[in-house]
């Protein structure tokens, strides 16, 4: 047993770290935001060019740094420090691991492509009528010729306004629910028939709604096997997840900090509110709460690589403990810093609008309570 | 003791509901259902409806509008109001500043003052908060000092700062507590002004919260020249009036109707929203407990608020148990818009306002219920921040209510 970083991940996180605190501090990242695009090109540019890791996760025959989910998780635990934007999570972890996974022709190609910053992927798995059941899906793909035709609606594609494709889950056969007939498809974003509808999302990033209105796509856009894509798609929504737990932990291990600064210099009473034993409790539950976060993230990291059911376990109980943290953490972060925590001026208040929506990525905390409680005791009768 | 409604009370509510059905603004109902910010005009047209009807200042003394309901009447016409999601009546003026100038002003002070806030004529605001006096609100640091003036008239010079004052925007007075004894203990020494927001040396500056909404601001001073005649109650006794409308500003703050209201928005809004098993989210057993949960909070602080308004209308004004009210009530209004959050899925996330992008005035996203969800959940976290923050309400119980 080892929990520690070798070398080459020290030196990861530590050239992700100082990239960000030189050139993505929190003015910057609040300018960028408002800016009618919304992200940075420049900066997407200098994670592949730059500091390279774009291919954090991928073989070095790929021409990646020769790593993978733990490379994901640090690479996530910065940005969620800073609150990046960009696109690492639905390119990389998403895009990067359906592809990875999937043993399709065309993997290396499209990997060198997001390696070097040209392909940028955005997952279009959610629904309106659909929760978190992944294989509730209207959105349905027929058999054409040797390719297929897509029709549906996505809801709240995250990060879609600036990718160049997009994975698509569809229907290539059986009922509305059905786990049986679920099939993954890598669609170009201008592909014709393809439209979406841009927009903000309460915590600064963008997304779409996309709609695909008989669109045209080859047998090479079939991701995985026909029909029973399931398995693929829990397993790299699992993969996501745990890297999402790790954007979490950053996020959260950066208001700990932001209030234990304030709560120091704060003064009332005569006294810094530091000293409040009050307040001191809440900040101490806040730290239990983050390092049993860290240590949840750990695992489900870890155990992204066992047998279906390991993973899936591992993975909904990291999300338990992270969806319960991140609103625990967060409302707290807010209290403390008081009026101050709810002006959009101080960085707390971003942090906090970030983890509420990591709370609900992916699956609440009933969802993946649910899940756990299903692979634990077995199915309800 | 029973819970039965008089025949006097049931027909007091149907009159009520009747006036409400009639008289309510059309176009509120329609910019309430859409989420949107609500303007200055709006706030006062449903006013000055009540005002005419000579509702809007129910616990007022008869003479100065007042309605001499019992404490049941004034229940049901709060259950009433919340029933049909009328905006609220804003407390500045009317539940604020009106009580402590009929309690503690003079003559000339009510006559001056109290139509106007009846009337909606005049707009108030608060200056209590100012950056380093938050929960320590007797740390406050705004100074007026006497002089007099060449007209021979004596006045104030106030300088410093308040924030966090809501709505100051519109406002066209405001109530202060200022320093007019730097010397004395920290709670003597306080007064209590009356401002003339137009008042040259006043300035509002916007802050804009983590919802997006611009609700508060701040407020500087600087030599802004005051007639004495405008502070209520003794020099250096503003503590009084400050403690005495706190105490008010907390027994309002329950806000049990318009939960109640509240988890009966939550429980439409899962009956159309689907949950993972592609059944209604209201059907799904855990979102199911956590609603039937809130209920039965909500039911016993509906209880302990009936309790408390019972003694007042015994002749007790609103003690420090209001601070009961004050935390239960904020607790259960966060915990609502969590669940209205968790209820709209993935349609939380879509945000629609304040980018560029937002210009072309398109219809949001998603289902209606969903749109505003995530940002009423951010700007929700503020009423445990408000009014005296949760922890100093427990503060308050453990010493003036267990003797701690």
């Amino acid at each position: 047993m080892d929990f520690n970083f070798s070398e080459e991940q020290s030196m990861l996180r530590d050239t992700v770290a100082s990239f960000l605190q030189d050139r993505y501090d929190f003015d910057s990242r609040q300018k960028l935001i408002k800016t009618e695009s919304g992200w940075s090109q420049a900066n997407w540019d200098a994670f592949a060019n730059e500091l390279g890791i774009l291919g954090a996760p991928f073989s070095e025959e790929l021409g990646g740094l020769g790593g993978g989910a733990i490379e994901n998780m640090i690479v996530m635990e910065e940005f969620g420090k800073a609150l990046v934007i960009e696109p690492y999570l639905s390119t990389v972890v998403i895009g990067g691991g359906f592809l990875k996974h999937s043993g399709h022709a065309g993997a290396a190609e499209h990997i060198g492509g997001i390696i070097e910053g040209k392909t940028i992927i955005a997952f279009a798995y959610a629904e309106p009528q659909a929760r978190y059941t992944w294989q509730d899906l209207k959105t349905t793909a027929k058999k054409d010729g040797a390719g297929y035709v897509i029709n549906g609606h996505k809801a709240v594609v995250i990060g879609a306004p600036w990718a160049t494709h997009l994975i698509v889950t569809a229907r290539t056969g059986g009922g509305q629910r059905d786990e049986q007939g679920v099939s993954v498809f890598l669609v170009d974003k201008n592909a014709k028939g393809v439209t979406t509808r841009d927009y903000p999302t309460v915590d600064g990033q963008r997304a779409s709604e996309v709609y695909f209105e008989n669109v045209s796509v080859g047998a090479d856009a079939l991701i995985g096997e026909e029909g029973n894509g399931l398995g693929l798609v829990n397993k790299v929504i699992d993969e996501a997840t745990a890297a999402s737990c790790a954007e979490a932990v950053g996020a959260m291990r950066k208001m700990h900090e932001q209030t234990l600064d304030y709560a120091r210099q704060r003064k009332q009473f005569g006294t810094a509110i530091a000293n409040f034993q009050v307040l001191q409790h809440r900040m101490v539950d806040m730290f239990m709460n983050v390092e049993q976060s860290v240590s949840m993230t750990y695992m489900a990291t870890l155990k992204l690589d066992e047998s279906d059911a390991e993973r899936a376990k591992a993975v909904s109980a990291a999300k338990v403990q992270i969806g319960k943290a991140c609103k625990f953490v967060g409302q707290n972060a807010i209290q403390i810093h008081g009026g101050m925590g709810m002006t959009d001026e101080l960085a707390v208040g971003h942090y906090f609008k970030r983890a509420t929506m990591i709370e609900g990525l992916f699956g609440s905390v009933d969802h993946h309570l649910r899940r756990y409680e299903t692979l634990s005791f077995g199915k309800a009768a | 003791m029973n819970l039965d409604f008089s025949p006097e009370d049931l027909a007091f509510r149907d009159e009520v509901r009747a006036f409400v059905a009639e008289n309510y603004p059309e176009h509120l109902r329609a910019k309430s259902d859409e989420g949107e910010e609500l303007s200055k005009e709006d706030f006062l047209s449903w006013h000055k409806v009540l005002a005419k009807k000579g509702w809007v200042a129910p616990s007022w003394p008869k003479e100065w509008g007042g309605c001499g309901w019992t404490s049941t009447q004034k229940y049901l016409f709060g259950e009433e109001m919340a029933r049909a999601d009328a905006i609220p009546i804003l407390p500045f003026g009317v539940a604020m500043v009106a009580p402590v100038i009929y309690t503690f002003g003079t003559q000339a002070q009510k006559e001056r003052y109290l139509p106007k806030i009846y009337n909606g004529e005049e707009w108030w605001c608060q200056g209590y908060s100012e950056p380093g006096a938050g929960s320590d609100l007797a740390s406050l640091k705004t100074k007026a000092e006497r002089i007099t003036g060449d007209d021979g008239k004596e006045y104030y010079i106030v300088n410093g700062q308040k924030t966090w004052t809501t709505l100051a925007q519109h406002a066209d007075w405001g109530f202060f507590l200022v320093r007019t004894d730097m010397n004395a203990k920290i709670q003597e020494g306080i007064s209590f002004l009356l401002i003339d927001m137009k008042t040259p040396g006043i300035t509002v500056r916007p802050i804009i919260t983590i919802d997006g909404g611009h609700e508060v601001n701040e407020v500087w001073l600087e030599n802004v020249k005051v007639p004495v005649e405008n502070r209520v109650f003794e020099e250096n006794k503003g503590w009084t009036c400050a403690k005495f409308l706190l105490a008010h500003e907390r027994s309002g703050i329950a806000g049990v109707a318009r939960s109640k209201r509240g988890v009966e928005r939550i429980r439409q809004m899962a009956g159309t929203e689907l949950g993972d098993d592609g059944d209604s989210l209201i059907k799904d057993s855990d979102f199911k407990r956590k609603v039937a949960e809130l209920e039965i909070d909500l039911t016993a602080l509906e209880f302990t608020e009936l309790r408390v308004l019972a003694s007042e209308s015994a002749g007790k004004g609103p003690g420090p148990e209001s601070s009961l009210l004050k935390i239960k009530g904020t607790e259960i209004q966060q915990r609502l818009t969590e669940l209205a959050l968790e209820a709209a899925g993935h349609y939380g996330a879509p945000y629609f306002r304040g980018f560029p992008t937002d210009g072309d005035n398109m219809h949001p996203i998603g289902p209606d219920s969903a749109h505003r969800t995530a940002p009423n959940y951010f700007n929700t976290r503020k009423t445990s921040i408000y009014g005296g923050s949760n922890e100093i309400q427990r503060n308050i119980i453990a010493k003036m209510v267990l003797g701690l």
